[in-house]
């Protein structure tokens, strides 16, 4: 195994140390560490350093689309985005929704080797909506399936939502709602609002949202399941959690960053690379979403990263797909909306873009602190860096990047996987360059601490 | 920068001249019968008003006056930011089998008068179509030439010529200036 | 005017007031012997419909032939568009055909928007319709109606004058109208006073940011607005079952409670209009007496269509073309 010395690094922002990682983890943390020799060294003063990034909400569009995005890519994307493990979402062709389908994405991401892939498996099959799928099977498959989610479709049969809910509870998994009432969101373009109003979009109103949350946190309590909502994105969502977890509920949220940053007021010019689902809101909940992610009320910042072909987002409003990519931007996203605005540390970002999402999926040997017998799973940042966003130098196979030609701060100067460098000088390692090529990824998943 | 501006005919030469205009007019007409004046605007209106009351003044007789905006004939529209329409209105009688006197402010390049002959084409059938001016500047681009000019005024083509009236403008005169310098009027 | 004509909102006061003098002068061209103006010869329109409307389409074409610029039909009917081909693809080939404009009906709101913007077209692109957002030619015909009649003034036909003053009453299924939304924008930049009428399934959530008033009690606006103007609009009746989305309970009820019957016209002042941009549906949202009534202008509305698409295509298409244009500059 190779062996790194990082030095001078702003550990979670605070204080400088170095870091020595040997075999896969952190074997010494300090200052003035010396080099073991025919260590490789990095000088990372100036740099933050975090562990590794974990999403919870990925589409990784293999298999099926991979005209979309590939695993490889999909996951070379999140490395150069300082993530070192996704959860890959369950909507592909076949759907996730068998032992062999969540097998096969994980192998296909042991193989590319860029980060963690761990699968999520649908609620139900086909995402139908109609029929439990095999979910003990999923869990108990080499993928150890914890988190299920019909993403894409809410699960939005209330007594199908309770037997999910009761079942993953056998072996401590959870469900991953896309809460969006379907009947209240039929033929829904964008948010309803002012702007909808003008546009002549058909609205996708907040409450097809917060009604959904709102009776799956009664049913979670009921039934004492661990709920996960996906993607929330609005000020009412933010309040019904709220009300929830301090009665008590096992409820987590996440939030995406496009949600902390963008409104529906973009969607004036009609450009599909808008368009996502849940949609834009209005500034209101831009600055709801933040306050949650601030008190803790949302656990995660996780991406959707929605990658499309160019053809599907190249057309009229109503004919484009939704969804965005995220896995590149998310980082630099949250430093600007959360963490330049005084709302979260560095630590408290590391809590929401890794500790907490590989504890929710149950990863253990992810979002681990930066301490003595971790797997050495990190990103160091350069949060001083400011970058011009431009969708066709970017890892993932998706062009529809709603930051097109925005300056964020923030950059990804290295991404280390269990000790090897997946990014280097802000640059995605190819495997052949690694120090290591072995197949390595082992199975710490688990562990099921909460 | 400002360049010079040379009044070229005071209020009194602009009204000789048109006194001038109305005679040539009913005698080469021989009396005011059949004359119909089409002004073009904005400037042509005025004129072919004034010249209609000098002929009263002469003849004693009422000769119809209309206008006629030529903007949606031109072949020029391309070349420039796109016009506003004015007003195009023919006398009770029409044109039919009369004679059409277009009246306008400066005759230049002659494509205005083009563009007002293709327009009297699609109003009417005239026994004749002659054309008064107040000033002939020169610089024709077309084989067109005017029956009454007030005053022949040679000029540079990067001069500019402005024709004022005091129905338009608060006073009469004609002006020559140069790039640069504030046009004002009916600058061409 | 700007580059395109996508919305009623592209148009300032100044602006719009100088569409319909425009229009004025093109009407009077209309009822000329020879009505045809060589003033776009050269220039090629396209009508591009992914929506029948023979009304529209009509209009617009004889907007342009009597300007003298070639027209394309382009129906999306039994066209290569009708077998999936993009909005996009269809645009690249307008764009090879030399389309100086491009006039297109289409379902999805914002198509338009995307033809203008998406770099797929140089033209200039005028929106005759998109899904349920806008129709700004239709709203300058209705203002320019209301002017000509409420407007008369001393030049004749209202020219250079706007419609301050004046109160317009929309009645009907505002939610699903483009003809609502540009009328909404367009009377209001133009100095009216609009109040819309619906019961509150058919408005828009948000409309309350409108620059207009909203009333859900069709008598009371029309006994206590007083309006000068009233515009009903169509409503399909599909729109009440289920599967429309059920926004009223019956036909019978949505005309008891919001059409405009002989009841009702005779609420309205004497000088009052009855307008309907077409097409009617008698018996549901207007009777057959309102609709005839000598106040109604709903035919006449169908004349003015085409001078004042006359006077969009001469000021977006007659001005500095491509290279350096600035087509419809305001002066």
């Amino acid at each position: 195994m190779s062996t790194t010395l990082v030095t001078g690094a702003r550990l979670l922002g605070g204080e400088v140390a170095d870091l020595l990682l040997r075999d896969g983890e952190i074997a010494e943390v300090g200052t003035g560490l010396t080099a073991p020799a025919g260590a490789d060294v990095l000088d990372a003063s100036g740099l933050v350093a975090l562990p590794g990034l974990v999403d919870l909400h990925t589409h990784l569009r293999e298999p099926g689309r991979e005209d979309a995005e590939t695993v490889a890519s999909g996951t070379r994307a999140a490395a150069a985005g300082g993530y070192t493990a996704v959860f890959a979402m369950a909507n592909t062709f076949p759907v996730a929704d068998t032992a062999g389908v969540v097998e096969q994405v994980q192998r296909l991401g042991e193989e590319a080797g860029w980060a963690q892939v761990r699968p999520v498996g649908a609620v139900t099959t086909g995402l139908a909506g109609r029929q439990l799928a095999e979910l003990g099977a999923m869990a108990d498959s080499a993928a150890a399936v914890r988190v299920f989610s019909d993403d894409g479709h809410c699960v939005s049969d209330a007594v199908l939502m309770r037997r999910a809910l009761e079942y993953v509870r056998a072996f401590d998994g959870v469900v991953a709602q896309h809460a969006q009432e379907p009947r209240l969101t039929e033929g829904a373009q964008m948010n309803e609002g002012a702007v909808s109003s003008v546009l002549g979009l058909r609205g996708w109103p907040s409450v097809a949202e917060e009604a959904i949350i709102a009776r799956d946190v009664l049913l979670a309590d009921h039934v004492g399941s661990r709920l996960h909502v996906c993607h929330l994105s609005t000020a009412g969502s933010v309040e019904i959690v709220r009300w929830a977890k301090a009665r008590g509920v096992q409820v987590t949220a996440e939030v995406t960053p496009h949600h902390l940053l963008l409104t529906d007021e973009l969607v004036r010019g009609y450009d599909p690379v808008y368009k996502v689902n849940p949609p834009l809101r209005t500034q209101a909940d831009v600055e709801a979403v933040r306050e949650g992610l601030a008190d803790g009320t949302i656990d995660v910042v996780a991406t959707d990263h929605a990658p499309h072909p160019v053809e599907a987002k190249d057309c009229e409003w109503a004919a484009a797909a939704m969804g965005m990519t995220g896995l590149e931007t998310a980082l630099s996203v949250v430093q600007h909306t959360m963490v330049d605005t005084g709302l979260l540390t560095w630590a408290d970002l590391a809590d929401r873009m890794s500790a907490a999402p590989a504890r929710i999926g149950r990863l253990a040997g992810q979002g681990q602190p930066l301490a003595v017998g971790s797997a050495a799973n990190l990103v160091l940042v350069d949060p001083a860096a400011r970058w011009t966003v431009e969708p066709e130098a970017m890892a993932t196979a998706g062009r529809n990047s709603p930051f097109r030609g925005t300056e964020l701060p923030g950059r990804v100067v290295a991404t280390f996987l269990r000790g090897r460098a997946t990014v280097r000088d802000g640059r995605p390692v190819d495997r052949e360059a690694r120090h290591d090529t072995r197949h390595d990824t082992r199975h710490d998943t688990e562990g099921s601490r909460s | 920068m400002t360049a010079a501006r040379r009044v070229l005919l005071e209020g009194a030469d602009v009204q000789r001249a048109l006194t001038r205009i109305a005679h040539e007019l009913l005698e080469a007409n021989k009396g005011a019968a059949d004359l119909v004046l089409l002004g073009i605007p904005r400037r042509g209106v005025p004129l072919a008003h004034r010249l209609a009351a000098r002929i009263a003044d002469v003849e004693g007789a009422e000769v119809p006056v209309g206008s006629l905006d030529v903007t949606m004939y031109r072949d020029d529209l391309r070349h420039h930011p796109t016009r506003t329409l004015l007003p195009t209105e023919l006398p009770a009688g029409g044109v039919d089998g009369k004679v059409a006197v277009l009246v306008d402010d400066v005759l230049y390049s002659g494509r205005t008068v083009r563009a007002a002959l293709d327009a009297l084409n699609d109003l009417g059938r005239p026994r004749a179509v002659r054309l008064a001016v107040l000033v002939d500047r020169g610089h024709r681009e077309l084989p067109i030439r005017a029956d009454h000019v007030g005053r022949n005024l040679p000029t540079s083509s990067a001069e500019r010529v402005g024709v004022l009236l005091s129905e338009t403008d608060g006073r009469d005169a004609v002006e020559i200036s140069t790039p640069g310098a504030a046009g004002q009027g009916g600058a061409r | 005017m700007r580059r395109h004509l996508l919305s009623a909102a592209d148009l300032g006061r100044d602006a719009a007031v100088r569409v319909l003098d425009v229009a004025e002068q093109m009407a009077l061209t209309q009822r000329r012997e020879i009505k045809k103006l060589p003033t776009l010869r050269g220039r090629t329109v396209v009508n591009l419909f992914f929506e029948d409307s023979t009304r529209t389409r009509t209009s617009f074409e004889a907007a342009a032939k009597r300007l003298s610029a070639d027209v394309i039909n382009f129906s999306a009917k039994g066209s290569s568009v009708s077998k999936g081909e993009s909005l996009k693809d269809t645009a690249l080939t307008l764009q090879a055909m030399g389309a100086d404009a491009v006039v297109v009906r289409h379902p999805a709101s914002g198509a338009p928007h995307r033809l203008a913007h998406a770099g797929w077209t140089s033209g200039a692109v005028v929106n005759a319709g998109d899904g349920t957002h806008e129709h700004p030619t239709q709203a300058l015909l209705d203002a320019y109606t209301v002017r000509r009649h409420l407007r008369p003034g001393p030049g004749g036909a209202g020219v250079g004058e706007d419609l301050t003053g004046v109160h317009v009453t929309i009645v009907g299924d505002v939610l699903h109208s483009r003809v609502a939304r540009s009328n909404v924008l367009l009377l209001h930049t133009l100095g009216a006073r609009v109040t819309l009428v619906a019961p509150p399934t058919l408005l828009p959530v948000g409309v309350e940011t409108w620059p207009c008033a909203v009333s859900h009690d069709l008598d009371d606006a029309l006994r206590s607005g007083a309006p000068d103007a009233v515009m009903m609009l169509r409503v399909q009746a599909e729109r009440m079952t289920t599967d429309g989305g059920g926004f009223f309970p019956s036909a019978r009820e949505y005309s008891r409670r919001y059409g405009l019957d002989r009841r009702r016209a005779a609420l309205l002042p004497e000088h009052a209009l009855v307008m309907h941009p077409g097409p009617m549906n008698r018996g549901l949202e207007i009777s057959a007496d309102a609709a005839d009534s000598t106040r109604s202008t709903i035919v006449e509305q169908v004349g003015n269509g085409v001078a004042v698409r006359m006077a969009v295509l001469y000021l977006l298409l007659a001005g500095e073309t491509p290279d350096g244009r600035t087509p419809g500059g305001d002066s």
